[in-house]
C-alpha cells in the first residue's frame, strides 16, 4: 500500500517527461511543437471568446445578439420546446416523457435479464415496451388524442429515427447474413443481390426512391406517411450495412464448432440459433458499434426530405425571419448541433474501441470502412 | 443438389416469394400508374429542359434536353466526388503522418482532427460551411485575395484559368492522351520518366496554339469578378466539408497501413545500410500500400455517395437536379429513379474495379 502511492507519481513523471522529450527531440520536432503552440494560441482565446466570454446569455430576441461576435445562446433558449418536442401539441408533451422513462425501463429490465429468463423473454419484453411507446407517442386509443408524425420533430424525431433503426436493423441484417452465407444457391444469390445494391446506393438516393416511389408499389390506401417510407428506407439501408458486419463474423467462426454442434446430434437450424448466432453477435459487437454510430449521425438527413428533426428545427428557425438579423445565429446553431451530437458519437466509438480491444478474436474487419 | 430436399423446397419457397413479390410490385404500379394517368419510356429525354442549373461544366442553354441535363448532374457529381477525394487524401495522409509522429504534440493534434471532424454529423458540418462561414465572407469589394490572382468572396472563390480558345478540343486531347500514356508507362515501366508524356503532350500542344491560349484573370467589374474560374459557394462548401470530413476517416486508414508495417521490416532494412528515405521509398511504402489500397478504394465510394448530401446545401448535384426537379417536371418517376440508382450503383462498381486493378499493381 505504501509503496504503490510513490510508483504512481514516479510513473506518471515519467510519462509527462517522455512527453516532453519527444516534443523537441529533433530540431524539426521542436519547430512542429512550437507550431502546434502557437496555432493553439492563436486559436484557443477566440474560440473562449466567442463560446463563452463574448457569448449573449440573456435576452429574449435577436435585438440583443446583433453587434455581439459571439455565440447567440438566447436563440436556443427561446427554440426550446421545437428543439426537443417539434410541433407536438403542446398540452400532449408529458406523453413523450412517459414513452421516454417506458424506454428507458424496458432497456434496463432486457438488458439485466438476459442472462436468466433468455432471448424470447427478452423480446417479448421488448416488442411490449415498444407497443407501449408506440401507443403513447401515436395515440388515438385509450383516450389519448391522436397525434399525427407530420407533427414530430425535434429531438424526439431523431431519437425515434435512430432508436427504430437500431431496433428493426439488426435482426434483418442477421437474416440477411445468414441467408446469404447458406449452403442454398438461389437464397444466398437473392440476398447477396439485396444487400450489394442497397450498399452502392446513397441514403438519400433510397429515401429519394421511397419517398417517390413507395406509393406506387402498394395498392392504393396503403401510402403511409413521410415519416414511415423513411422509417422503412432507414431499417432496409442499415440492414444492409448490418448484414456485412455480420457476414464478415460468419467467416470468422471456425467450422469445428458448427461440426461440434452436429456431432451432437443437433439439427441445423438449432445449430445456427444455439451455436453460430450468439458467437457471432459477440464478435459483430464493435462493428455494430460502427453503424450505431453512423445511423446516429445519418438521421440528420431526413431535414432533407422536409422532416423536422433536430437539425430540422435548428434550420427552420435560422430563416425565422425574427432570428434573420444576426450573422452569429447561424452559426451558434451549428455549434450547438456539433456539441449536441460530438459526445454521443464519441463516447460510442470509445466504447465500440474498448470491446475490441478486450476481444480475442477480432476478425480485423470491424466496419471501419462501412461508416460513413 | 446442395441441401437435399429439404434444401430445393425452401429455395422453392423463396424464389416463389420473391416472384410474388415483384409481381405484386409490378401489378400495383401498372395500376397506379394507370390511374395517375403516367405514360411509362425514355422518351422524354429528348425534350427540352428548360430551367436554369448554376453550374454547368458543359455548354447548356434553355432548349438542351432532359438528357443533357442528366450528363451536367452526373458531371457536377464527379467533379465534387474527384475535388473532396483528391483534397480529403491529402490532407488525410498529412493527418496519418501527424498521427503516427514520435513528437507527442504534433500526434496529439492528429487525434484531435480525426475525433473532432468524424464526430460530428457530415450534413451539420456541409450546413455550417455553406450558411454560416460562406455567408460571413466578405462582398466582392472587399474580397479576402492572393495577390491579384485569387480572391474569396461571397459570391465564391475566383481563380486564374488558362482559356484556350478554339484550340480547346485539341489541348483536351493532349492532356487526356499524356494522362493516359503516363498512367499506361507507370504500370508497365514503373520507372520516374512515365511521368513525362503528360506533362510534354500538353506543353507540345500549347506551344503549337499558343497565338490562342491566353492566361485569364479574375478582375472586378461592376459589382462582380469576370475572368477566371468561378468556384461557386455550394462547390465550395461541399468541397471544404466534404474533404475535412472524409479526411478524418482516410487518415485512420492510411494510419493503419503505416502501423501494419512491421518493425523487422525495418530494422533489417536499416542493417542493410538503407538510408531512412531509401526505407521510407523501397520498405514502407510498398507494404503500407497493400494494407492501405482495398480499404481506401472502399471508402472512395462512400465520398461519391456522400457527395449526394450536397443537397441540402442546394449543389447541383444528380440528386438534386435529376431526381429532384427532372422527376418533378416530366413526372416520370420510375425512368428518372432508375436512372440515378444505376448510376450510382455502375460508378461504385467502377470504383470498385479500379481499386482492384491497382491492388494487384501494388501486389506485385
Amino acid at each position: 500500500m505504501s509503496a504503490a502511492r510513490p510508483q504512481m507519481t514516479q510513473r506518471w513523471q515519467r510519462r509527462v517527461l517522455d512527453f516532453l522529450r519527444s516534443c523537441v527531440s529533433t530540431p524539426f520536432n521542436a519547430l512542429l511543437t512550437a507550431a502546434v503552440v502557437a496555432l493553439a494560441f492563436w486559436a484557443l482565446p477566440g474560440l473562449i471568446h466567442w463560446l463563452l466570454l463574448d457569448a449573449v446569455w440573456s435576452g429574449t430576441s435577436v435585438k440583443d445578439c446583433v453587434g455581439h461576435d459571439g455565440a447567440c445562446w438566447i436563440f436556443l433558449r427561446a427554440h426550446a420546446g421545437q428543439l426537443i418536442y417539434g410541433s407536438y401539441p403542446e398540452g400532449q408533451r408529458w406523453r413523450l416523457v412517459a414513452a421516454a422513462v417506458v424506454g428507458l425501463a424496458t432497456i434496463a429490465a432486457a438488458g439485466a435479464s438476459t442472462r436468466r429468463v433468455g432471448i424470447l423473454s427478452t423480446g417479448a419484453m421488448l416488442l411490449a415496451g415498444s407497443i407501449a411507446i408506440g401507443i403513447l407517442m401515436v395515440g388515438g386509443v385509450a383516450g389519448l388524442p391522436y397525434v399525427a408524425t407530420s407533427l414530430w420533430g425535434g429531438i424526439l424525431l431523431t431519437i425515434v429515427i435512430a432508436a427504430w433503426t437500431i431496433v428493426t436493423a439488426p435482426p434483418l441484417g442477421l437474416l440477411l447474413a445468414l441467408a446469404r452465407q447458406s449452403e442454398l444457391p438461389i437464397v444466398s444469390a437473392i440476398a447477396g443481390a439485396f444487400i450489394d445494391t442497397l450498399r452502392g446506393l446513397p441514403l438519400v438516393g433510397l429515401l429519394f426512391l421511397v419517398i417517390v416511389m413507395f406509393p406506387l408499389f402498394v395498392p392504393r390506401g396503403f401510402e403511409t406517411d413521410k415519416l414511415m417510407r423513411a422509417l422503412l428506407a432507414f431499417t432496409l439501408f442499415n440492414a444492409a450495412n448490418f448484414a456485412e458486419v455480420f457476414r464478415g463474423a460468419l467467416q470468422a467462426i471456425h467450422r469445428s464448432q458448427i461440426e461440434g454442434g452436429y456431432s451432437l446430434g443437433l439439427p441445423r437450424w438449432r445449430v445456427t440459433a444455439l451455436i453460430v448466432v450468439p458467437q457471432v453477435i459477440s464478435v459483430s459487437i464493435p462493428g455494430v458499434i460502427n453503424i450505431c454510430i453512423a445511423i446516429v449521425k445519418e438521421t440528420t438527413i431526413v431535414l432533407i426530405l422536409g422532416l423536422f428533426d433536430f437539425v430540422g428545427v435548428l434550420q427552420a428557425g435560422i430563416a425565422d425571419p425574427d432570428w434573420l438579423a444576426s450573422q452569429s445565429v447561424r452559426t451558434t446553431a451549428y455549434v450547438f448541433a456539433a456539441l449536441v451530437f460530438w459526445p454521443i458519437c464519441f463516447t460510442l466509438s470509445r466504447i465500440g474501441l474498448a470491446i475490441e480491444r478486450r476481444q480475442p478474436m477480432t476478425s480485423g474487419s470491424s466496419g471501419a470502412s462501412l461508416v460513413n | 443438389m446442395r441441401g437435399g430436399r429439404t434444401g430445393l423446397a425452401i429455395q422453392l419457397v423463396v424464389l416463389f416469394g420473391a416472384a410474388l413479390l415483384v409481381a405484386g410490385i409490378a401489378h400495383n404500379v401498372s395500376t397506379n400508374l394507370a390511374r395517375l394517368g403516367i405514360k411509362t419510356g425514355f422518351w422524354f429525354l429528348s425534350r427540352p429542359a428548360g430551367f436554369d442549373i448554376s453550374q454547368t461544366l458543359i455548354p447548356y442553354s434553355d432548349d438542351s434536353t432532359y438528357f443533357a441535363v442528366f450528363v451536367i448532374a452526373l458531371l457536377n457529381t464527379l467533379l465534387v466526388s474527384f475535388l473532396s477525394i483528391a483534397l480529403g487524401t491529402a490532407l488525410g495522409f498529412v493527418i496519418a503522418l501527424a498521427r503516427s509522429s514520435a513528437n507527442g504534440l504534433v500526434a496529439a493534434a492528429g487525434t484531435l482532427y480525426v475525433e473532432t471532424f468524424r464526430n460530428i454529423p457530415l450534413l451539420i458540418q456541409l450546413l455550417f460551411w455553406y450558411f454560416a462561414a460562406m455567408q460571413a465572407l466578405p462582398a466582392p469589394r472587399t474580397s479576402f485575395h492572393l495577390g491579384s490572382l485569387i480572391f474569396l468572396n461571397d459570391r465564391g472563390l475566383f481563380i486564374p484559368t488558362l482559356q484556350f480558345g478554339h484550340a480547346f478540343e485539341p489541348m483536351a486531347g493532349a492532356i487526356v492522351a499524356g494522362l493516359a500514356l503516363s498512367v499506361l508507362l507507370a504500370a508497365k515501366a514503373r520507372r520516374w520518366w512515365a511521368i513525362l508524356p503528360c506533362i510534354l503532350l500538353p506543353l507540345a500542344a500549347g506551344v503549337y496554339y499558343r497565338a490562342d491560349i491566353v492566361w485569364s484573370v479574375p478582375q472586378l467589374q461592376g459589382f462582380n469578378f469576370h475572368g477566371g474560374v468561378t468556384v461557386l459557394p455550394e462547390l465550395l462548401a461541399l468541397t471544404v466539408g466534404l474533404s475535412m470530413y472524409s479526411a478524418s476517416f482516410i487518415a485512420e486508414i492510411i494510419r493503419g497501413g503505416i502501423q501494419a508495417v512491421s518493425h523487422g521490416q525495418i530494422d533489417a532494412a536499416k542493417s542493410l545500410g538503407l538510408t531512412r528515405w531509401q526505407t521510407s521509398r523501397l520498405i514502407v511504402i510498398p507494404l503500407a500500400l497493400r494494407v492501405i489500397v482495398p480499404p481506401l478504394g472502399a471508402y472512395y465510394v462512400v465520398v461519391l455517395k456522400n457527395s449526394s448530401l450536397g443537397t441540402a446545401i442546394a449543389y447541383p448535384d444528380l440528386i438534386l437536379v435529376f431526381a429532384g426537379t427532372v422527376l418533378n417536371q416530366t413526372a416520370q418517376p420510375i425512368e428518372v429513379m432508375t436512372m440515378t440508382l444505376l448510376t450510382y450503383l455502375a460508378l461504385g462498381y467502377a470504383f470498385s474495379l479500379a481499386t482492384s486493378a491497382v491492388n494487384r499493381q501494388v501486389r506485385q
